[in-house]
């Protein structure tokens, strides 16, 4: 190994070492080092995921996180990205046991950030919808906004991480029950919406590739009662699909 | 365009004013890596502020002291990047942050031995070859004595220029803050550097580590310029004329008017008129 290689592994090595015996870190002023770069990953943490943050308060948040930065230190110099495994983490950690909620909030917090941060697409415009026909519309195949992100939750995990992210509590009348959202930025601000277990199921089934007809019938087996065209309305307003030019239909 | 002079370290709770700001020579820097994403508003913040202002891409994460070349999907990022708002300067530091894969978000340090010269060379070369454009190399802060230098920073800094084709970012700031932690001159290590090669000047705050014996200076970057390094800055400028200058800002962020307050001071002194009081 060169002596460039020989020094950073002993450097990398010392940051965690507090008794380490290498010349750099036997020097008091080493512990900047063991600090920043620490401190880079707490606070890329706490910006990522700030739902989880207001909900456990900062001591706690800080604990996990210099906990998760032990087994999953970054790997991509985006730190804006930093804590891709930050909720199945949260779901295994003993600390958050009473808490069992907390990693689908950090799943929320997370597809927020890559919806943010996607690319921009162009959503499916209404006068395309109205101009199609029943024919049409039962073949063609929509393609999801790319900023798109679906969200299902066991628990109330929706209403929990809105209430963080507004820092208000939630009320003691919160039913305990599953929940299902999107989320989505059709043009610069991020949503997320509540929407019905169906409604995803035809989304993701539009999203996997399917015709909207295969989309609607697989809905309508799943769940007989559901109204189609309300579930159509509301993702054309929240701009959940998008069309791209040629590719209207096979 | 006018010539640069004095610019600002962008901060996005500042955009309104950013965008409003029509002062002569200003000019706008950002971390390139905070804007590395396939789309949303923060790009569109940046497409923005290129309309308005000329940009420098300072990146804190390229790693140029690594054994390993940089990573070839970063320097592709960082391309699309030069080529979306073809930024005034683009420079990087003298450190290393990565180790087999894994990313440390700070600026270390290293030995400059002749081998440390002929790796950051090649990543410097590589790094321009794939930017299709020269690079500014900052000067690093220092906290530890570090054993087997067989360059001094200036030399090795000098030699990494001539041998690569890069320029220099003359961080005076992070030079007062080594030759205290250090115990060295700062004065005698100005009059050493080879201010030719210097693109860009960064003028930043510190603060004082009273836990460590002596204090350490802590290159914090939270509070305004401290009068010993207005000095050395006057001390540079008088030798080397002109040069972009940047007040750094990243910690303890006020508010943009008083950024710009403490910008037109460096501004003043580059224009040539008198030292605003």
């Amino acid at each position: 190994m060169s002596d460039l290689a020989c020094y950073q592994r002993r450097f990398l090595h010392a940051l965690r070492d507090t008794e380490s015996t290498f010349s750099s870190a036997r020097q008091p002023a080493f512990d900047v080092y063991r600090n920043t770069t620490l401190r880079g990953c707490i606070d890329a943490l706490e910006a990522n995921y700030p739902a989880v943050a207001c909900l456990v308060g900062r001591d706690w948040f800080r604990a996990a996180a210099a906990a998760y930065i032990e087994v999953s230190p970054p790997t991509d110099v985006r730190m804006l990205f930093y804590g891709d495994g930050f909720a199945s983490f949260l779901d295994d950690a003993p600390q958050a046991a009473e808490l069992p909620y907390l990693g689908d909030v950090a799943r929320l917090d997370r597809l927020w950030t890559e919806s943010q941060h996607a690319a921009d697409d162009t959503p499916l415009p209404a006068a395309a919808w109205a101009m199609l026909g029943a024919d049409e519309l039962a073949t063609m195949r929509v393609r999801p906004h790319a900023s798109l992100r679906l969200f299902r939750a066991p628990r109330p995990a929706v209403t929990i991480w809105r209430a963080s992210r507004d820092g208000r509590p939630v009320g003691d009348d919160l039913p305990w029950r599953a929940e299902c959202a999107i989320v989505i930025r059709p043009h610069m601000n991020v949503t997320v919406l509540d929407v019905d277990p169906a409604a995803l199921s035809l989304i993701q089934m539009c999203a996997s590739g399917h015709s909207l007809g295969d989309a609607i019938v697989h809905t309508l087996d799943l769940y007989p009662d559901v109204a189609i065209d309300r579930i159509l309305g509301g993702c054309q307003l929240a701009g959940v699909f998008a069309l791209s030019p040629g590719e209207p239909s096979p | 365009m006018t010539s640069l002079t004095a610019g600002i370290g962008f901060k996005p709770q500042h955009i309104d004013e950013a965008l409003a700001c029509a002062e002569a020579g200003v000019w706008l820097e950002v971390h390139p890596e905070n804007y590395m994403v396939d789309g949303g508003p923060r790009l569109a913040m940046l497409d923005a502020l290129a309309e308005r202002h000329p940009l420098s891409l300072h990146g804190v994460s390229l790693s140029l002291g690594s054994i390993e070349p940089p990573d070839t999907n970063h320097l592709a990022r960082l391309r699309r990047l030069v080529d979306r708002v073809d930024p005034a300067l683009v420079s990087e530091h003298l450190a290393w942050s990565s180790w087999e894969g894994r990313y440390l978000p700070d600026l270390l340090p290293f030995p400059r031995s002749s081998e440390a010269l002929c790796r950051v060379v090649d990543n410097v070369q590589r790094t321009q070859d794939a930017l299709g454009r020269r690079i500014a190399v900052e000067n690093p802060s220092h906290y530890v004595y570090v054993e087997g230098h067989e360059w001094g920073e200036t030399d090795f800094l000098g030699e990494l220029a001539h041998r690569s084709g890069c320029g220099l970012l003359l961080d005076i700031n992070n030079v007062h803050v080594s030759a205290h932690n250090l115990r060295y001159d700062a004065g005698e290590y100005l009059d050493r550097f080879p201010l030719h090669e210097v693109m860009e000047i960064h003028l930043a705050g510190h603060t004082v580590d009273d836990t460590v014996r002596g204090g350490l200076l802590v290159d914090s970057h939270d509070t305004a310029i401290g009068e010993t390094v207005w000095a050395l800055y006057e001390r540079v400028i008088a030798r080397a004329g002109q040069r972009p200058t940047l007040i750094e800002r990243d910690g303890d962020v006020p508010s943009f008017a008083t950024l710009m307050d403490e910008r037109r001071r460096a501004h003043h002194r580059l224009a040539g008129d008198a030292v605003a009081a």
